[in-house]
């Protein structure tokens, strides 16, 4: 186990230490110590890391993530796993605005609570939020999965293309082009598999599944009350 | 008794009610959509062609052609990156999107930049092989949409280029309809084949520069703090925008007049919303002098450069070097008046074609249709952008010379007079013919 | 562009430390706001006395005068303090608008901070490490204070650009974000008899509550009526005698953290802001709903 000191090491010496790490490399477990709110910590790494934050950080915590496994024992700052491309990243706090936001792959795991636009234009990543998130959440997703065990905000999925959208609790309203749609049992098991590798402890047949309507795939002028 | 008829007068038609307007207001009418269109906007404005050089006279002596070197090296982003941009011309190629653009273009467009010694700039769609393949140097946009946007990607790019705005629609998204998200297209930008894409006009993870300044440290730690960062605005407030780009922490500011084109947006944005690219470019470079950062952020400047007289006098404004989008394409062979019988067809004629959205592009340039792309050859094509960039490179350097400079980046406002009223005060140089500059304070 | 800071002391045995900690929060900000900062504190509350905090760019010469022409006027002995380029006056409430009177008409290069039995109001061009130790702010106690670190967007950067904007008695606003309807409101202000200083977008939202507030509307009621009347993006930090608000627009784009302990409410731009404050780490985190209002009094 690798320790790094946030209050010793200097953000750049900790990126690049971590980034510099290959996929044949030895060290494979890391842990970041007093990261005190520090912006951009462990963005842009590319192997399969165990890495554990102790602490809370601040913006785009694991941005750019591709393959490396990483919790984070406290809170993240607004745009945690932006663009994510591969591996799995847990909350165990809250996260802040725009969680997931254009990610493309791999899975981010919120234990507490997401703020708004959680999700935001996500194009393939997964979601998982055992709390609640907030408004404007998936706002045009493109692909992927956004499971909410707890509440939703105003407007969720607001002019969505085709992320599928699994929400247990209470949607406070939909967005544009965003409808209930029917569960059927592929979804049920996408939402299960889902559920069950981010540890929530809830069944699929609980949930509702939200999608695009798909009325703004092309423009018709009648529409334009939506746009 | 003479019987007299009456003699008609001259029909008049209205100034405010002219042949275009009555067909815009019938085109509503009929279809009950707004009209969306490419390139930038087409009214005139006051530009470049209302500036001068003075030259050479008795106080001034210039330099002789070919034997008194006029160097057109530039270096772009010097502030915070370990590897700046170095370019043998002050002339670099603007974002355009492959997608707005065929893959036939987007090659040329790399081998022409890289044949004149200059970059190109990826679009609203993320980066291709072909691109990053013809480029010998590439930057990537980072816009609102974040298609294709990838950490790899942004490692192989030798810059980045965060876009805020851009001239033609500033504070407008990206726009491609759904004939042109073809397949290739629809998996690059994660989205359903053939359907409307609809682009953020914000980025999704920030707002505000006090925002931006952390996103740029996140790209920098991403990429090793070896890149540049480029900002790019449209004309909107040049002298905050780019006061609050270079507080944000970028090292190259990109500003975009009106005229500065786009592939698709709405008609009314283009031509009524962002100021001329002459009004622009001396409030940034007072924003740039004010903070004690001219030439040490970077100002590269577009929209409605056409000729190597244009990249002199914005040079002599105070940019650092300028960018080409629409002159590039035309040198391609965009609008080209050989494919005039079909260009009639399509309800147009050629200069006058800008349905670029509808992809069915003639000259086979902002299209994605096979066979109309497979028209553009790259390599003549690369040849024709090479052509076009080393003419105005020599013309700006005899310009440059003319004006008694050995670098290209000392010519001066002082070099500079105005035909009009309009263009002597927005770009604070005197009247032809006297010493006045309209709305500064006689000293 | 901003940052903003607040801090609400429920637990009296922090009060001497106000001072000390809203600066460690602000001075963590800097990033935000190279530009300018400020820092509103609220003590020594009295009821027959009243604080102007004036400020001065040449405070040797004004100060003195100020000194003698006061004492002039009444027979009371009142207090001046002078830090810096700011002096505080307290004086008897009875005699506030005479005060005012005489500060606004003979004093023409001085400029009002604040006004009020509690709040006294100190800003500057400059970093924040710099203006905190200009006035000696972590020297400071007090019940709750905001303070604020300046990225000017459309206006100058001067002192009085800077935040807090004061316009009512005991009244303070900072603010993060960009307000799109600004002019039209300063305007529509000024014709109601409210005139601003500065082309300032944070002073009109400042002066717009003050208009709600003389028209009989509380604090509460005035930001929501400014949710629909104030366009644009921001997250406001009110500061009253009693106590402190916080309010974000619909969009919500600017961020917002809040942080509750049995000894204090925090507010911060960012987390970052709120890690040096006692018990952190057990406190209840959170950011505020859109277009919600928050407020906690003494």
């Amino acid at each position: 186990m690798e320790t790094i000191d946030l209050t010793k090491s200097s953000l750049r010496d900790l990126n690049e230490l971590l980034q510099r790490q290959s996929e044949i490399a030895n060290q494979k477990q890391w842990e970041i110590i007093n990261p005190k709110g520090a912006h951009a910590v462990a963005v842009g790494l590319n192997a399969s890391l165990e890495l554990s934050v102790k602490g809370s950080t601040g913006y785009y915590c694991a941005g750019m993530n591709q393959k490396a496994n990483i919790k984070v024992y406290g809170s993240a700052g607004p745009g945690v796993c932006e663009n994510m491309m591969s591996g799995c990243v847990t909350i165990e706090g809250d996260a802040s605005q725009y969680a997931g936001a254009t990610g493309q792959g791999g899975l981010l795991v919120i234990k507490g609570n997401a703020a708004s636009r959680c999700g935001i234009s996500m194009k393939g990543i997964d979601i998982v939020v055992h709390g609640n998130i907030g408004h404007m959440s998936a706002f045009m997703g493109q692909s992927g999965n956004l499971v909410v065990l707890g509440d939703t905000g105003d407007a969720l999925g607001d002019s969505i293309y085709e992320a599928r959208l699994f929400v247990r609790g209470n949607v406070k309203s939909l967005g544009a082009d965003c409808v209930e749609k029917e569960m059927r049992s592929e979804h049920l098991n996408i939402l299960q598999d889902l559920l069950n590798r981010s540890n929530a402890n809830a069944d699929a047949k609980e949930f509702k599944r939200y999608g695009s309507a798909r009325k703004l795939y092309n423009f018709d002028i009648d529409n334009a009350g939506n746009y | 008794m003479t019987d007299h008829k009456a003699p008609h007068t001259t029909p008049v038609k209205p100034w405010t009610f002219d042949d275009h307007t009555n067909s815009y207001i019938r085109r509503a009418a009929a279809t009950g959509i707004y009209d969306i269109r490419g390139g930038g906007a087409k009214r005139r404005v006051p530009h470049f062609d209302d500036l001068l050089f003075l030259g050479a006279s008795m106080s001034r002596y210039p330099l002789e052609g070919y034997r008194e070197k006029c160097d057109t090296s530039v270096k772009l982003g010097t502030r915070y990156a370990k590897n700046p941009i170095e370019l043998d011309i002050p002339i670099t190629i603007a974002g355009m999107s492959f997608g707005a653009l065929s893959g036939q273009a987007k090659e040329a467009l790399g081998r022409g930049a890289s044949a004149a010694g200059t970059s190109t700039t990826t679009g609203d769609g993320g980066m291709t092989q072909e691109e990053r393949g013809h480029s010998t140097k590439l930057i990537y946009q980072y816009l609102p949409s974040r298609y294709g946007m990838n950490p790899d990607d942004l490692r192989k790019a030798d810059a980045i280029e965060i876009v805020v705005g851009q001239g033609a629609k500033p504070g407008g998204g990206g726009m491609l309809l759904g004939q042109k998200i073809s397949d290739r297209v629809a998996e690059m930008r994660n989205l359903p084949k053939g359907i409307d894409q609809r682009s953020a006009c914000r980025h999704p993870d920030w707002t505000g520069p006090d925002d931006l300044e952390i996103k740029i440290l996140e790209l920098r730690e991403i990429t090793g703090w070896k890149v540049p960062i480029y900002i790019k605005i449209g004309g909107a407030r040049p002298y905050f925008d780019t006061t609050l780009a270079i507080k944000a922490g970028a090292d190259v500011v990109v500003l975009d007049g009106m005229q500065g084109g786009t592939a698709a947006t709405q008609d009314v944005f283009i031509e009524h919303v962002g100021q001329p690219t002459l009004a622009c470019i001396r409030p940034a470079v007072q924003a740039l002098e004010d903070l004690g950062m001219h030439r040490k952020v970077q100002l590269v400047l577009s929209g409605g450069i056409r000729t190597g007289a244009d990249v002199a006098k914005a040079l002599a404004l105070g940019a650092d070097a300028v960018s080409i989008g629409t002159g590039a394409l035309i040198a391609l062979g965009d609008n080209d008046p050989r494919w005039e019988k079909e260009y009639n067809k399509l309800g147009t004629t050629a200069g006058a074609y800008d349905d670029w959205h509808e992809g069915q592009d003639p000259a086979g340039i902002t299209t994605q249709d096979p066979q109309l792309s497979a028209r553009l050859d790259p390599i003549l094509a690369g040849r024709r952008l090479e052509n076009y960039l080393k003419v105005m490179t020599l013309e700006a350097q005899t310009i440059a010379r003319a004006c008694g400079k050995n670098h290209i980046l000392n010519l001066e406002p002082e070099d500079l007079c105005a035909l009009t009223i309009e263009a002597a005060a927005m770009a604070q140089v005197p009247l032809s013919g006297t010493n006045w500059i309209p709305g500064k304070p006689e000293e | 562009m901003c940052g903003i800071v607040g801090l609400f002391l429920k637990d009296k045995s922090l009060e001497t430390a106000l001072g000390e900690m809203l600066t460690q929060m602000l001075i963590t900000m800097s990033d935000r706001g190279p530009d300018s900062a400020g820092i509103a504190i609220y003590k020594n509350p009295t009821n027959s006395f009243t604080k102007i905090t004036v400020q001065s760019s040449q405070p040797q010469i004004d100060f003195k005068n100020i000194k003698t022409e006061l004492d002039n006027f009444s027979n009371q002995k009142l207090e001046i303090i002078t830090i810096d380029t700011h002096a505080i006056i307290t004086i008897e409430t009875k005699y506030l608008n005479n005060i005012k009177e005489i500060l606004t008409t003979s004093f023409h290069n001085i400029r009002i901070m604040s006004i009020g039995d509690s709040i006294e109001i100190y800003k500057e061009v400059g970093l924040p490490e710099t203006v905190a130790n200009r006035f000696d702010i972590s020297k400071m106690s007090g019940s709750h204070g905001i303070g604020h670190t300046r990225m000017a967007t459309e206006s100058a950067v001067t002192t009085m650009g800077a935040h807090p904007f004061s316009t009512g008695n005991d009244q303070c606003l900072v603010h993060n974000g960009s307000l799109s309807n600004h002019n039209s409101l300063r305007r529509k202000l000024l014709k109601e008899g409210i005139k601003c200083e500065t082309d300032n977008d944070t002073e009109v939202a400042a002066a717009y509550l003050t208009y709600k507030m003389n028209d009989g509307y509380n604090l509460g009621d005035a930001l929501k009526a400014g949710i629909t009347e104030l366009d644009g993006f921001y997250t406001f930090l009110v500061g009253t005698k009693s106590g402190f608000g916080v309010l974000r627009d619909p969009i919500a784009c600017k961020p917002a953290v809040l942080a509750e302990t049995e000894q204090y409410v925090a507010f911060g731009s960012e987390y970052r802001a709120l890690v040096n404050l006692p018990n952190i780490d057990i406190a209840k985190v959170w950011e505020p709903e859109p277009a919600t209002v928050y407020f906690w009094e003494h």
